[in-house]
Formats: structure tokens, sequence, C-alpha cells
């Protein structure tokens, strides 16, 4: 057998190194764009925008929260890309904003319904981050919600800035690297709470829970339970009720014999709204227990809902995340850039988000790209001021911010429409911080 | 004893509610034989008869809070209070009552139309196609009402008079400390009366016997000469009267949002289920029954033994109840048990 040896002639080569580079020429571009970039999931690259995902419950029990959060974001987009007055951009310190998009590129959106519902919400996430290539997820008013879409954008690499979400878990044993909290949690709730509670009250109290069967409701009462019971309150008993239960009577009444002389409601939204409005009927405000009035306390309460509950709420103590007749330059701002957008004033939902957006807009300013590894490392441990609730850091041990609290109570008499939850005490940040490692957790790592 | 004699209580109230319902809906499908998914929406439609009368009646001069400057914020004063004083005060706190008057033609209407418009068309459908398009029309009807009201509950009050407790402990020999709230006891004795109503119709009035006969046998009564179909329509505007009556009386206990048909109707169809498809007895008895039931079963000593037990309580009656008498308690021999 005889090998044939083929000649290596100029010609040959020549030709050969044509053909080779016509045809690397000729490929489609579309197996090696981008191969020079970071290697990250939605790399906008040259492109002229970027495209971030609001995703708010825009039906079911939360849609009027979800449509003030999305309006929040618009506002935000604007504000982000040059338009209107600038809002909190005007205020905020430190700032790489410069008002005309992040990083140069225009910001654009796309929405989803979370619809109050865990998968509904990882559904419409995974949605946006697939099919609209957005670069981060924002948004939600629940918990549960926030919890399960963390988890998604930790598993695909994206950053989620949670919406409303009071858990202790969201930034406690379910903390993620992706994901971050401008919100309070349950614990501050307490630990703002508990002292207006024991002066105004007094230490000798017997307190009855109805708690909201799913995590926030859990961390709420164990929050008001640590910090109630640490100066002297007893707890009769803590009652889990259903997550819509609507009609409350049955939880109620073993309350009017109980002992107690407090009745917590570990509730939100419309589950406030019945249960409150419920107590009320059954003559809880008008008891004398113990030789005590009768009490009854929200720990968390939101200006949207308040309205539902009617003159119910009057006179409540409750604890909130931010009002817009705070004046602080910050929230002045915001207040009458939103007022005149809308006309009406942001409830503190809108605030978060609104906030959460500009904070990681900035954040990839600082960091000079949208490599999601760099702006989770300038969002770690961030001070800013200037957006409301005075000075504020996002601890990098779990990505909470740690900010003022305001205690509220129902307003008496308001002033208006709006002027539903007057603001008692405005609780300093040092009062409300605690170590990280009391709700465990790990964040994860940074490249996923 | 306070405790026992406070879930009675609570359990018959909540039954009242799911009484009323479930008893349009089987009176629905007994006479007409359509299983209507949009009956819960018809409850929440009578809430919100309330709601707009009482935005009607609180239509207010609005004084603006000078210190907001970047959107309207203002204090309002209705015009009735205004004109009438306490007399303009009065007709606002009884909006409930008087909204008992305005929904009656309203929900009539609404019924009538609904029959005619479409319900007709499904008669001879499958159930199936049936519970599809009546669910279709429920979200309709709920996307109507939010796009004109929002999603959030709306505060309604009961009137001032009967807003507060009863001291009904003492009636009964338990002491001044046991209460219940005016209103609920109020509902109680309402859904009572709208039951009795509702059979007395059925039973001692000529027009009933016939539509008792056109439920039993529809062919005969119809080759007698009777127009059954018309009397049947009739019915069905009634179910909706009892729906809508339902749902305006329940507006105190339950700030209305439009969502609150569907909470509702899920349950109701449980208990027409358990009493019996196209038995009014049987959904009364059981609306009744599991509203003590599901009461019972959320006290803290019950839960104790059985956690969770008030969250999965009605559908574990359903479930016995289909796998021991699939025609439900009262059901007629037949229904439901092919």
């Amino acid at each position: 057998m005889t090998k044939r040896i083929i000649p290596v002639t100029r010609r040959g080569v020549l030709k050969g190194g044509s053909a080779l580079a016509g045809a690397a020429a000729l490929a489609p571009t579309i197996f090696v764009r981008g191969a020079w970039a970071e290697d990250f999931r939605n790399n906008p690259g040259s492109a002229g925008s970027v495209k971030l995902g609001f995703n708010v419950p825009q039906t079911g029990p939360y849609a009027d929260e979800g449509a003030d959060e999305l309006r929040a974001y618009l506002l935000a987009v604007k504000h982000l890309n040059g338009e209107g007055d600038g809002g909190m951009l005007n205020t905020m310190t430190p700032k790489s904003l410069k008002g005309n998009g992040i990083l140069g590129k225009k910001v654009e959106y796309v929405t989803g319904d979370t619809q109050t519902k865990s998968d509904a919400a990882r559904a419409s996430a995974k949605r946006m981050i697939e099919k609209d290539g957005v670069l981060m997820v924002t948004g939600g008013s629940s918990s549960g919600v926030a919890i399960a879409v963390q988890g998604l954008c930790q598993e695909m690499g994206i950053i989620f800035m949670a919406g409303l979400t009071h858990s202790n878990d969201t930034t406690g044993k379910d903390k993620r690297r992706y994901g971050f909290r401008h919100f309070f949690n349950a614990y501050m709730s307490g630990a703002a709470l508990g002292p207006v509670l024991e002066k105004e009250y007094g230490k000798e109290r017997r307190a009855y829970h109805l708690t909201a069967d799913y995590t926030w409701g859990w961390t709420q009462e164990e929050s008001m339970r640590k910090f109630t019971e640490g100066f002297g309150w007893e707890t009769v008993a803590a009652v889990k009720t259903p997550v819509g239960a609507g009609d409350f009577s049955q939880y109620i009444t073993p309350v009017l014999n109980s002992g107690a002389d407090v009745l917590v409601l570990n509730h939100y939204g419309k589950d406030m709204i019945n249960s409150l409005t419920q107590a009320v009927q059954f003559g809880l405000r008008d008891k004398q227990v113990n030789g005590k009035q009768f009490e009854i306390v929200v720990p968390l309460f939101s200006r949207l809902m308040a309205q539902g509950a009617g003159d119910a709420i009057k006179g409540i103590l409750g604890s909130t995340n931010w009002n817009w007749s705070l004046q602080d330059e910050g929230s002045k701002a915001f207040v009458k850039s939103f007022g005149q957008e809308y006309g009406a004033p942001p409830s503190m939902a809108a605030h978060t988000c609104y906030v959460q957006t500009l904070l990681y807009a900035n954040a990839c300013e600082m960091a000079g790209t949208f490599y999601p590894p760099e702006v989770i490392k300038a969002l770690e441990g961030f001070k800013f001021d200037g957006m409301g609730n005075g000075p504020t850091e996002y601890r990098a041990a779990d990505h909470q911010c740690f900010k003022d609290v305001l205690v509220v109570r129902g307003n008496e008499n308001p002033s208006s429409q709006f002027d539903l939850l007057k603001v008692v005490q405005q609780t300093p940040r040092s009062q409300v911080e605690y170590d990280p490692a009391i709700f465990g957790g790990e964040l994860g790592p940074y490249k996923v | 004893m306070d405790a026992i004699f406070l879930q009675i209580l609570n359990g018959l109230d909540k039954g009242g509610a799911y009484a009323l319902i479930a008893l349009g809906l089987t009176l629905v499908f007994g006479t007409l034989g359509v299983v209507n998914f949009a009956h819960g929406a018809l409850f929440m439609m009578g809430a919100f008869c309330v709601v707009t009368l009482q935005k009607v009646l609180t239509i207010a001069k609005r004084v603006k809070d000078p210190s907001v400057t970047f959107f309207d914020a203002y204090k309002e004063q209705p015009y009735l209070e205004i004109w009438f004083g306490d007399t303009g005060r009065a007709i606002i706190d009884y909006v409930v009552p008087i909204s008992i008057l305005l929904a009656i033609p309203i929900m009539l209407i609404v019924g009538v139309a609904m029959e005619r418009g479409l319900i007709r068309y499904f008669y001879k459908r499958a159930h199936a196609d049936q519970i599809l398009v009546t669910f279709g029309l429920a979200i309709v009807l709920q996307e109507i009402i939010k796009s004109f009201f929002g999603a959030n509950p709306i505060p309604v009050s009961a009137p001032h008079v009967v807003a507060g407790s009863a001291a009904i402990g003492s009636l009964v020999g338990l002491g001044d400390a046991v209460v219940y709230p005016w209103w609920r006891l109020i509902y109680l004795l309402f859904s009572g009366v709208v039951i009795f109503g509702v059979f007395a119709f059925l039973q001692y009035t000529t027009y009933g016997m016939v539509v008792r006969a056109g439920m039993a046998d529809r062919e005969t009564v119809g080759l007698l000469g009777i127009n059954i179909q018309r009397r049947f329509t009739i019915v069905f505007g009634l179910a909706t009267v009892v729906a809508g009556l339902a749902g305006v009386m329940y507006t105190p206990v339950l700030p209305p949002d439009y969502h609150m048909g569907m909470e509702f109707l899920v349950l109701s169809f449980v208990v027409v289920v358990v009493g019996g498809m196209g038995s009014l007895g049987g959904a009364v008895t059981a609306g009744f029954l599991l509203g003590v039931l599901q009461s019972f079963s959320s006290m803290t000593e019950v839960k104790a033994i059985i956690p969770g037990i008030d969250q999965i309580i009605i559908y574990l009656v359903a479930v016995v109840i289909l796998l021991v008498r699939p025609r439900g308690l009262m059901g007629r021999k037949g229904v439901m048990e092919s």
C-alpha cells in the first residue's frame, strides 16, 4: 500500500486561505457576536437601550397597590432617561446617575402580572428574563412572591430588587446574593413599635395574636412577641388564620373571653381590612378588660389598605416604611413629581419601588458595567441619603436596607382623603438594627 | 359554654350567607338545569348596589387642603348633610337598608336580561359549556366593577344605631360579657326571612306551584298550555335578587371588593352539592350545617387536635357526602348519581 502525498504549492495555499477568509466573512454573525464581552445573561452589548422588568400584581386583591407600584416605576424610568423634573435624582447622595439612562443606554421596560401568587409571579419573571431579555426584575406586594421570584433570579443570574415584602425571611433565611430589599421588615416593625406600645399601653398587658398563616405572618408574630414579651407583656394566645379568610368572626369571638386586653392583628391587605373591621364590630375597642381599655394593634400599616378599613383604623397604632407627609427633601421631591404626574400621593409601595429602580441604575453606573456580580458589589454596603427615611445603608451581609422606621397611628381627624396615617415617631435606624446572623441563611455565590 | 354559644352564632351567621347564595344556585339548577358560575358575581353586584348608592348619597362639597400643593387633597362634606342637616346624615347612615329598595329592581332586571340574553342559549348544552360561559360572564362582571371602583375593598357601615354589639349573653343566662354584633344578628334574621319568603312563594302560591310542577316534569306542564319557560325566567330573576340581597346585607360585615363573589362561589357550590343539587331544603340545611362546622373547626381546642382542620372541613364533608350519598343530603334520586 502506498501513501499518496499531496504536494503543498504556493497557489494551493493562496486558494485555501482565500476560501477560509471568505467563509469566515460570510458566516452568520450569530456564532461570534458578543464573544468578546463579559459572559452574562441578557448582556445588552452595544445596544442603545436596556430593559427592566416590572413584576407587579395587576390583577387580584393587590391590584391597586400594584398599579401604584407601576406608576412609580414609570416615573423612575422617566427620570432616569432625563425626562420630567428628575424627582429624587435631585436629592440622592452620593449619585452617579447622569439623567441619560443607565451607562448611556436608554431605559425601557416590560411589565408582568404576579397576581400575588408565587407560581404566577415566577412564570411572569421567567418570561421577562428569557423572552424580553430584562437585566433586572423588580416589584411585588407579598413576601411569598418576593421569596419565590428572588430564588428564580438567583438561579438565572438576574438581579431582583424586591418591592413590598416585609417578612424577615426575605433577607433572612431565604436571602439571596441576587436579591435586595429596600423595604423594612417585621423585626424592624417590632423594634420600632415595641417601645411606643410600652409607653402608650404600659408594661402589664395581655396580648392575643391573630396571624396570617404564611411566611410574613409567622415572622411578624415572632417579632412582635419578641419585643412585647421583652418589656413584660404576656401572650395569651397566638392563632393562625388562613390567608383570605374573609369572615374572621370565628377567630375573633375567642378573644372576647380570653382575658386579653390587646389584640395584635398580624394581617396585611384585605385580611387586615376585614379582621380589623370585624374586631371593631365585635365591640373590642369599647371593652374594658383587666381594668384597662382594650386596644388593637396593626404592626404593618399601608395607606392604600387603610382606606378600605374606613373609620376602623382611627387611633390604631402600627408601623410603615414611608409616608408621603415626610418633610425631608427626598420625600418632598418624590411626592411632588408623583403628585404632579398622577394627581395623588405615592403609597409606601410606590416609594420603595421607585427608590429600588434608582438604586439599581446607580449601582450600574458605579460599577461601570451591567455585569451582575459587579453591580451587586456596588450595591453591597452602599450608603446613601436623600431618598426618604434619613441616611440609609444596603447592608452587605444580608442585602437589607437599614433606615429610620415610622410608627404611625390611624388619623382621628384627617385633613384630606389622603391624610389617613399620622406619624407618631420616626424611630432612628440604630434602634431597629440587628445582627444578620440571627435569621441564618446564605447569600450564595456572585457568579452563577 | 360562652365559646360554644358564640361559635354557634358565628356558624349560623356564616351559614345564612352560604344558604342565601346556595338557595339561588340550586333554584336555577332545579328549574333550568343550569350550573350558574356567575352566581357569586351576582352576590358581588348586590354589594356594589350599596357602594354605588353610597357614592351618590355622599357626593360632596370639597374643601381643598391648602397645605398640599402638588395634587388635590380635600376634605369632603356631603351635600345631603349641607342641605338637610341631621336628616341628610340619617339618609347616608341608612345606606344599606335603603339599598335593598334599589337592589331588588336592579338585580331583577340583571337576572332577566342575563337569562334572556345568554343563559337560555345554553339550556340544552352540556354542563361543562354552561360552567365555561357563566364563569366567563362572572369574570367580565368582575372586571367591569373593578374598572369603576378599583380593586381595594370599600368600607360600608351599618346604621349607627346597630353598629355596636348586643349583650346577647344576658338573654340566654351567660352574662353581659357575651356580646355579638347587632348587624350580624340582623343578617341572620334577614336570611331566615328571605329563605322563608322563597319557600312560601314556591309552596303557597299558584305561581310557585306551577314552578314546582315544572321542576318535577317540565314537559307535562308545557302540555297543559302553561308557558313554563317564562316562569322559569322569573325564577332566574328571583334567584338573582336573592343573591343580590345577600350581598347588600353583607357589606357592613365584609367591605365589598370586586372579587368577593368568587370567594363565596366555591363554598356555595360545595353547599349545593352537600345539600343535593336542585334541593332547596338541602341547600339551606347544608348552608347552616357547614357554617356551624366551619366555625367549630376554627376553635383553638379543635385545631390543637387536628391542625389546619378549619381550612379543609367543608371540603372534607363534601368528599364524605359524595362518597356515601352522591345525591347529597336531600337530593333527588338519580341526580348526581349516574
